[in-house]
């Protein structure tokens, strides 16, 4: 049975889920308790994470596996990899992506990297848990969208769900999967409803939903912009052309067939991304199309992302900086 | 540093404009007037001011996401504060950073910073310069307890330690890293104890109470002026609000902060230590209340008057130079 939920409410559902089925499963990171069991003051239960993803586990499940740690990504997240590398399953939160910042080398020298140099014989499973994207004024350190960095890292896996029930989906497959995995949290999304299936079930990595059927012109999205994506086809549908929304779910592996198969359908394409152009998502979509799908193609790959800069906090500037439903309908007119 | 009459009136006019200026956030918030992520300074006040009194423009502070009152205390203008808050183009920082990037580096202001920890190796930085540069400048980073956790902290006086570098470490113990009490996360009762690991000073100072930061900050700035090298100096403090404007404050009990407000005010003591000891009488302090007042109110409408960015500035300094073809 299905039922609404908010997407932080999914992530909170899959994580009781995660944890109840498998004793492995730890949960680490800043406020993921929210200082909680302070019986002294009487307090139990308090913050749950600062979105309130992690809500109820430390009753549930206890100090030993739900920690609050101090504000040190370096150690904490090289920790976990160390606990994943020697048969614990940690999901840590890295409260904003942009602290990656302080904390690279876990993921990128370490996760990422063992179990090949160790010739195949070790594994990380790992899920980072990050919240990321800009729209909500939290300016150039608290917005940034750097899935399209960790996705460039081989030997790491990178996720984006645009909705509730990918949401919970997704993160069990993270969470399972023996591979680490960074699970990307849209903020401007996380408190948007959507149908969510109960219990025990799982979304594969690698693989991206058709959000929408079309024949004109396909629209790529991933989190945020799949809406943004959505409400351009609804648009267009208005003017008589029929897009069609690929929701990329998964960067790395990122699911080339399913964009080649939707571009064979309508031979023209728009790449929507919240992050900068360079070196990006919608910089890799492209070169998938350039490479593999060119026969197929009735016009140039168009992307609407982000311009090259940082992430403005005036509301005037950060309005300009978020690709826009105006910003999409125009490139598809501008493609005939 | 001797606190002179004129001395005294400032320092308690700059903790009160940190107040009002706090106070007056949280209400705009709250009233929808303004967004973006706030995290108050108010409580904390004798701090940010007891450091600064001893300090000019050569010298420089950096800050944190809680960074307004070190903003005020280093000087900075109000009506450039408040109109970066409403993300205008006459902000100080053209209404690009924000709450959390509020920086002038006229005043030695290096800016409030997003990312715990990450004020003070630039702090250290700015220590480097005044040390090769022979500025005589001292460098002070303030950070949270939450922050000396962080990777930054215990490299960034490693290396000032080393390097003898005219710097001071300014722990604001508050007692909470966002939701989490210090003692879950932190296995020594006093910050100042780490001074130890890298062969420092380290000092605890009463954080409500200016008088004493004052004399602490003084003793460890005349140290790092004479080439001794940094100290760090633990204030143990309180704020008031909550991590951010908008926290339901679930992890902490209303009694506590109440205690600390009506018990440990910093405006308070140093109007019943400054009155008791015959220095300042308390129509002077309701002069500068007033005065305070009425700046803060103009700096309101000075930031709602102001224009929002043009959209050009999107793209401007990003780089100081750059072509891309
Ligand atoms: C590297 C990094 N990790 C986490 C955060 C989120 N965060 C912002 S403030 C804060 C708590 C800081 O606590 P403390 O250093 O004690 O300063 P206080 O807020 O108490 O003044 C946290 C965890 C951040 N901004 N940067
Ligand atoms: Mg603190």
């Amino acid at each position: 049975m299905a039922r609404e939920l908010l997407f932080v409410q999914a992530i909170n559902e899959a994580l009781h889920v995660a944890m109840a089925s498998d004793p492995d499963v730890v949960v680490l990171g800043e406020d993921v308790a929210g200082g909680g069991g302070r019986s002294d003051q009487g307090i139990e239960e308090a913050w749950g994470g600062v979105m309130g993803a992690t809500k109820g586990l430390y009753s549930a499940f206890g100090a030993e596996r739900v920690r609050d740690t101090p504000i040190s990504e370096m150690g904490f997240l090289g920790a976990a990899v160390g606990a994943a590398l020697t048969g614990l399953r940690p999901v840590v939160e890295i409260m904003f992506i942009d602290f990656l910042g302080v904390a690279f080398d876990p993921l990128l020298n370490q996760a990422a990297k063992l179990r090949y140099m160790f010739g195949g014989r070790a594994r990380v499973p790992l899920t980072v848990r990050t919240v990321t994207g800009a729209g909500l004024r939290a300016a150039a350190q608290h917005s940034q969208s750097l899935y399209g960095m960790t996705a460039a890292i081989p030997g790491l896996k990178t996720v984006c769900p645009s909705n509730p029930a990918d949401a919970k989906g997704l993160l069990l497959a993270a969470i399972r999967d023996d591979d680490p995995v960074v699970f990307c949290e849209p903020k401007s999304i996380l408190f948007s409803k959507g149908e969510v299936p109960e219990g025990d079930f799982t979304v594969p990595l690698g693989k991206a939903a058709l959000a929408r059927a079309g024949s004109d012109v396909t629209l790529v999205g991933v989190g945020r912009t799949v809406h943004v994506a959505l409400e351009a086809a609804q648009a267009l549908a208005a003017e008589g052309t029929s897009a069609e929304v690929v929701d990329l779910r998964s960067l790395s592996p990122l699911d080339g067939d399913a964009v080649l198969a939707s571009l064979a359908r309508t031979g023209r394409i728009v790449v929507i991304d919240e992050a900068p152009p360079r070196c990006g998502i919608a910089a890799d979509v492209a070169a998938l199309c350039a490479d593999r799908g060119f026969d197929l193609l009735d016009a140039p790959v168009r992307r609407v992302t982000a311009p090259h800069a940082p992430v403005p906090f005036s509301p005037a500037l950060e309005d300009l900086y978020v690709p826009t439903v105006a910003r999409v309908l125009a490139a598809v007119r501008e493609m005939g | 540093m001797e606190l002179t009459r004129e001395r005294l009136l400032d320092a308690y006019r700059r903790m009160r404009r940190i107040r009002a200026f706090e106070e007056k956030l949280a209400e705009l918030v709250t009233a929808g007037r303004l967004a973006g992520f706030l995290h108050l300074y108010a409580g904390e006040e004798a701090v940010a001011v007891g450091v600064a009194a001893h300090l000019g423009d050569r010298d420089h502070f950096a800050s944190t996401h809680r960074g307004h009152g070190h903003c005020i205390a280093k000087g900075v203008e109000v009506r450039g504060m408040m109109a970066e808050l409403f993300g205008r183009s006459t902000g100080t920082c053209k209404g690009k950073g924000g709450s959390m990037h509020i920086a002038d580096l006229s005043k030695g202001m290096l800016g409030a910073n997003g990312i715990v920890g990450a004020g003070i190796p630039l702090a250290v930085g700015a220590a480097l310069t005044a040390k090769v540069k022979r500025t005589g400048g001292v460098s002070v980073a303030f950070f949270g307890d939450g922050a000396s956790n962080q990777g930054q902290f215990h490299e960034g006086l490693n290396l000032a330690a080393v390097w003898k570098l005219p710097a001071l470490f300014v722990v604001e113990n508050n007692g909470y890293g966002e939701a989490t009490p210090t003692e879950f996360v932190t296995p020594v009762r006093d910050i100042a104890a780490r001074a130890g690991s890298y062969g420092i000073p380290g000092v605890i100072a009463d954080g409500m109470d200016f008088f004493d930061v004052f004399e602490k900050a003084g003793e460890a700035i005349a140290r790092a002026r004479a080439g001794d090298g940094p100290t760090l100096l633990e204030c143990k403090t309180y704020r008031y609000f909550g991590h951010y404007v908008g926290d339901n404050l679930a992890y902490r009990s209303k009694e506590e902060a109440e205690r600390w407000r009506q018990q440990r005010d910093a405006l308070e003591g140093f109007e019943r230590r400054t009155a008791g000891e015959g220095w300042l009488e308390s129509g002077a302090l309701r002069a500068v209340d007033a005065e305070v007042a009425s700046e803060i109110e103009d700096a309101v409408r000075f930031a709602e008057a102001s224009p929002f960015p043009e959209p050009a500035a999107l793209l401007q300094d990003v780089y100081v130079s750059y072509e891309e073809t």
